[in-house]
């Protein structure tokens, strides 16, 4: 059986690379080795894990968005039989967890984001944690926990962002309903807008999706044989181990987070979910106990992302160039701060889009509601205003006769550039030859299937940062080791949630240390056992922990090379790892092991540890434009062509090109698989996802109701990896796993108005809001 | 109540509620996992097994309903020590990111082309709809089963 994969259908347009050195591994569309466990069904997620004694646990939840409660009793729920333990908050250790947000919001200051584990006296959104039950049986929890016996008295609550600060307003939190504000300004603006041809006025809306992983939140935790309290979960950041410890009030090391390969996470697993709850009952049981969060659960109580209210002023010259952009955004916190205000600087340093724009003004803030919480979710705030700036540029073409390729071309940021935010991009910056190659990629017009049908295409690019904020201080660290046998093995405390971040892990140690990609072995995200890694979040992990590995086996190849040097009669230096054995000069050649065993021998260590550290720097101060925000950026153009039928406002999406430059492929066909499914998740969020809330409550828990794009609402996704050769991750590569997801809604809306005249400016765009748009509903 | 049944090529007996969905019982009581729970309401298709080689949602399924049946699951598939042709052509086009749907996925998609051995993309497409996948955006999975049904040696 021939191991490589076959190209795909519709086939990846991919630059030849004219990258050095020539590379054996990386590069290469290789298998991934989880991709075998996963089609065997032998990958053991979080869920299919069973222990001996096992309980089960429940959460009982807030039906109320805003309610006082005024008696909450357990004693009958925990004299029913089986049950192991009922708590609320009384009984949680430490009743807070609490994250620093670094940096500094203009206009609130520093920010501590605080929540209780479980609700003290007073529920501010539906789906907030109560109590938690454990039982022989699940059924047994459930119903344990419908019999705790919660009054409540119901509090007026705000459930927008505009009510939420209007003066007189119900707070949410004492501490006042204004969570976050950033302002950026940069340039003359009423100058820029004075010497415009045209300028463009618009406000857009997007709303709340779920990040509607098909594997709910759940794990297992136990007591261990040495009293460490271990809970196996499906998460995002094995670094909550210490989160646990807080709550518990142990010592951080007594807790250990296994992570399992992810059913998905799209940032849903970034914040804690049941690793406290975990935590908490096995450490007051003494028992193993497994939660699984029913999807109507997930639906209803994980935050989702941020809906936005955007006002976009954007003037430009006749030649298209933009000369000045007037942003302000509002977004909706909901009931916890979580990472709102982060997510909220993401908009703002991406407000006004991958353009060269000399005057720039942002103004965004983010305010409490009664909805639920909104955090991360892939694209990052960086998402949302896209929508918006692309929206916005189109109709700038528009306005002024110019065809939408040509309009981005004039304003494409380029190397050398300064963002609003004072940032000057340092690598190279391809949007404008991107959104040539997306917008030919889409080849002849569709021709119309009959006269009330009607076709358009729509372009949209963006940018969004891959890697940390650079004030955060990230770093990474890998142990890479052989054994006597030449086996190589990595650890790394990575969570792999899908996108094959484990997988080009071994691909890149492959590489550097000349072994085939079958001989190495990784252990991943185990706090105890792994290198910690930090976070699976912020497309960070093949820049990070790739770095990581990357230098780990560089370094372990100088250890191996100093060894077999003086074996070959060579220098180091000339000396090549490949094929399983060392390579001197003139052909003379030692098989590893017997290098191996010299180094054991001689004491040198055949295994090494090191850490990579992100290019750091210090708060920036926003409003005065002073310097660099993210370590850099991951360019992006789409286009589509859509049909829209004009008696029903019906949409279907016919042709989608998707192009980013990725620095460099590591596994091609894992970078297109982050493509094709960033683009439709963009789709969905653009075409049909929204979470439905009225007065705070959630009509949409379940996949009945809260619809994700299956096969058929979809075409395939023509991707395009760009390879500039230029990045900050290992061999050059970018991050790639949240920047597909950007350009569609803004792809789709305008390709919609190209085919109809038709602009929708509020997300997701359905069939109705086409009607109205056309005038077809009142 | 006692129900018998054949599970992936071997005779099975469990004890059983009446009430108990044929999913939990093979997660809960026979500790066989192949089968996932994405939505515990038959809209995901991570659940899916073979009830004599049709496709069901295994949460939708009482216990007892599957007396006297043959059921398959992924496992059931593979063939000696080996993957199943359309297994090896989702790991070679890479059609399986997070996984989770994958199980599902390949059990309706071999159904689908028992049935209809020459399909269309579009065929593929509207067989798979209930199979969600938040991952791959599709493309790749309809790759697999179109080089499957294509006959492409090892799946590829």
């Amino acid at each position: 059986m021939a191991d490589a994969p076959t190209r795909p259908s519709p086939p990846a347009r991919t630059d030849a690379l004219t990258l050095t050195p020539a590379l054996r591994v990386v590069g290469q569309p290789v298998v991934r080795h989880d991709a075998r466990d996963k089609v065997a069904a032998a990958t053991a997620y979080a869920a299919d894990w069973a222990m001996p004694g096992m309980l089960h646990a429940a959460v009982l939840r807030s039906p109320h968005a805003a309610a006082r409660i005024v008696k909450l009793d357990t004693a009958r729920a925990a004299a029913m039989p089986g049950v192991a333990a009922v708590l609320t908050a009384k009984d949680v250790p430490r009743n807070t967890l609490a994250t620093d947000v670094p940096g500094q919001t203009t206009a609130v200051g520093p920010l501590r984001a605080t929540l209780h584990v479980l609700a003290e006296g007073r529920v501010r959104h539906q789906g907030e944690p109560i109590a938690l039950v454990a039982a022989e049986t699940l059924e047994g929890a459930r119903a344990a926990a419908e019999a705790i016996e919660v009054e409540y008295e119901r509090e007026p609550g705000v459930f927008t962002p505009e009510a939420a600060l209007a003066a007189g307003a119900p707070r949410v939190h004492d501490t006042g309903n204004l969570l976050a504000h950033w302002h950026v300004a940069r340039g003359d603006v009423t100058g820029g807008f004075a010497r415009a041809a045209v300028v463009v006025e618009g406000q857009y809306e997007t709303q709340f999706v779920d990040a509607a992983y098909l594997e709910p939140e759940s794990g297992v935790a136990w007591i261990d044989s040495d009293g460490v309290i271990t809970i196996r979960l499906s998460t995002q950041v094995i670094e909550h181990f210490r989160d646990v410890a807080e709550v518990l009030d142990v010592p951080q090391n007594r807790v250990r987070v296994i992570g399992t390969y992810l059913g998905g996470g799209f940032g849903g697993k970034e914040d804690v979910t049941v690793e406290v709850y975990l935590g908490l009952l096995a450490l007051r049981t003494g028992r193993p106990v497994k939660m699984v969060w029913t999807r109507q659960e997930s639906l209803l109580s994980r935050a989702k992302r941020h809906p936005y209210r955007m006002r976009y002023r954007t003037g430009a010259l006749a030649s298209g160039e933009i000369v000045a952009q007037q942003v302000e955004l509002l977004a909706d916190a909901g009931a916890y701060a979580y990472l709102s205000a982060l997510v909220l600087l993401y908009s703002t340093v991406t407000a006004a889009g991958p353009y060269r724009i000399p005057a720039v003004e942002v103004d965004a803030r983010v305010a409490y509601t009664n909805n639920p919480p909104t955090s991360a979710m892939r694209g990052f705030g960086a998402m949302q205003t896209v929508f918006g700036y692309e929206s916005q540029m189109d109709r700038v073409a528009r306005a002024l006769g110019l065809d939408p390729v040509t309009v981005r071309e004039v304003n494409a940021l380029r190397r050398g550039d300064v963002l609003p935010v004072g940032q000057v991009i340092e690598t190279h910056a391809a949007v404008a030859e991107l959104a040539r190659r997306a917008w030919d990629e889409l080849g002849p017009p569709t021709p119309p299937r009959a006269p009330h049908i009607k076709v358009g295409r729509g372009l949209s690019c963006n940018f969004q940062p891959y890697g940390r904020i650079v004030w955060l201080h990230d770093w990474s660290s890998a142990w890479v080791g052989f054994e006597m046998d030449a086996s190589l093995v990595v650890r790394s405390g990575v969570p792999d949630v899908g996108g094959g971040q484990a997988s080009s892990l071994c691909q890149i140690a492959a590489e550097v240390l000349g072994v085939p990609l079958q001989s190495v072995s990784i252990h991943i995200s185990d706090s105890a056992l792994t290198p910690l890694a930090g976070t699976t979040t912020a497309s960070r992990q093949l820049y990070m922990s790739g770095n990581a590995v990357l230098k780990t086996a560089r370094e372990l190849r100088a250890q191996i090379l100093s060894v077999a040097a003086p074996m070959l009669g060579a220098d180091a230096g000339d000396l090549a790892m490949a094929g399983g054995a060392v390579h001197g000069p003139g052909g003379r050649t030692l098989p590893l092991p017997e290098v191996l065993r010299q180094c054991a021998r001689a004491g040198v260590p055949r295994s090494h540890l090191a850490v990579y550290h992100a290019p750091a720097g210090e708060p920036v101060d926003l409003a005065r434009g002073s310097g660099k925000v993210f370590p850099d950026y991951t360019f992006g153009a789409h286009a589509a062509e859509v049909e829209v039928d004009t008696e029903t406002g019906a949409v279907r999406v016919l042709k989608y090109a998707a192009a980013h430059d990725v620095g460099r492929a590591i596994n091609p066909q894992s970078v297109e698989g982050q493509i094709q499914g960033g683009a439709v998740q963009g789709l969905g969020y653009a075409l049909m996802e929204e979470v439905i809330l009225e007065d705070g409550i959630n009509l949409t828990t379940s996949f009945a109701s809260y619809l994700i794009p299956s096969a058929a609402d979809v075409p395939d996704i023509t991707p395009i990896v760009a390879e500039s050769g230029e990045g900050l991750g290992p061999f050059n590569a970018r991050g790639i796993g949240e920047p597909p997801i950007g350009p569609p809604a803004a792809a789709i809306a305008n390709a919609i108005e190209d085919a109809c005249g038709a602009r929708v400016s509020r997300l997701p765009i359905t069939a109705e809001r086409v009607a109205r748009a056309l005038g077809l509903v009142v | 109540m006692i129900v018998s049944f054949v599970l992936n090529g071997r005779a099975r007996d469990v004890d059983v509620l009446p009430s108990e969905t044929f999913l939990d019982v093979l997660r809960d009581r026979l500790g066989i996992f192949d089968a996932k729970e994405g939505c515990d309401e038959g809209v995901c298709g991570a659940c899916t097994v073979l009830l004599d080689g049709r496709p069901v949602s295994s949460c939708l399924v009482l216990a007892p309903s599957v007396r006297g049946h043959r059921v398959t699951t992924v496992r059931g598939l593979e063939r000696g020590a080996g993957l199943h042709p359309l297994q090896d052509a989702f790991v070679k086009h890479g059609a399986v990111q997070c996984g989770f749907c994958t199980p599902g996925m390949l059990l309706t998609a071999l159904a689908f082309l028992e049935r209809h051995p020459a399909p269309t993309r579009a065929d593929i497409r509207t067989a798979l709809e209930g199979n969600l996948c938040r991952c791959t955006g599709y493309a790749k999975i309809v790759d697999a089963v179109e080089a499957y049904a294509r006959g492409d040696s090892n799946g590829g």
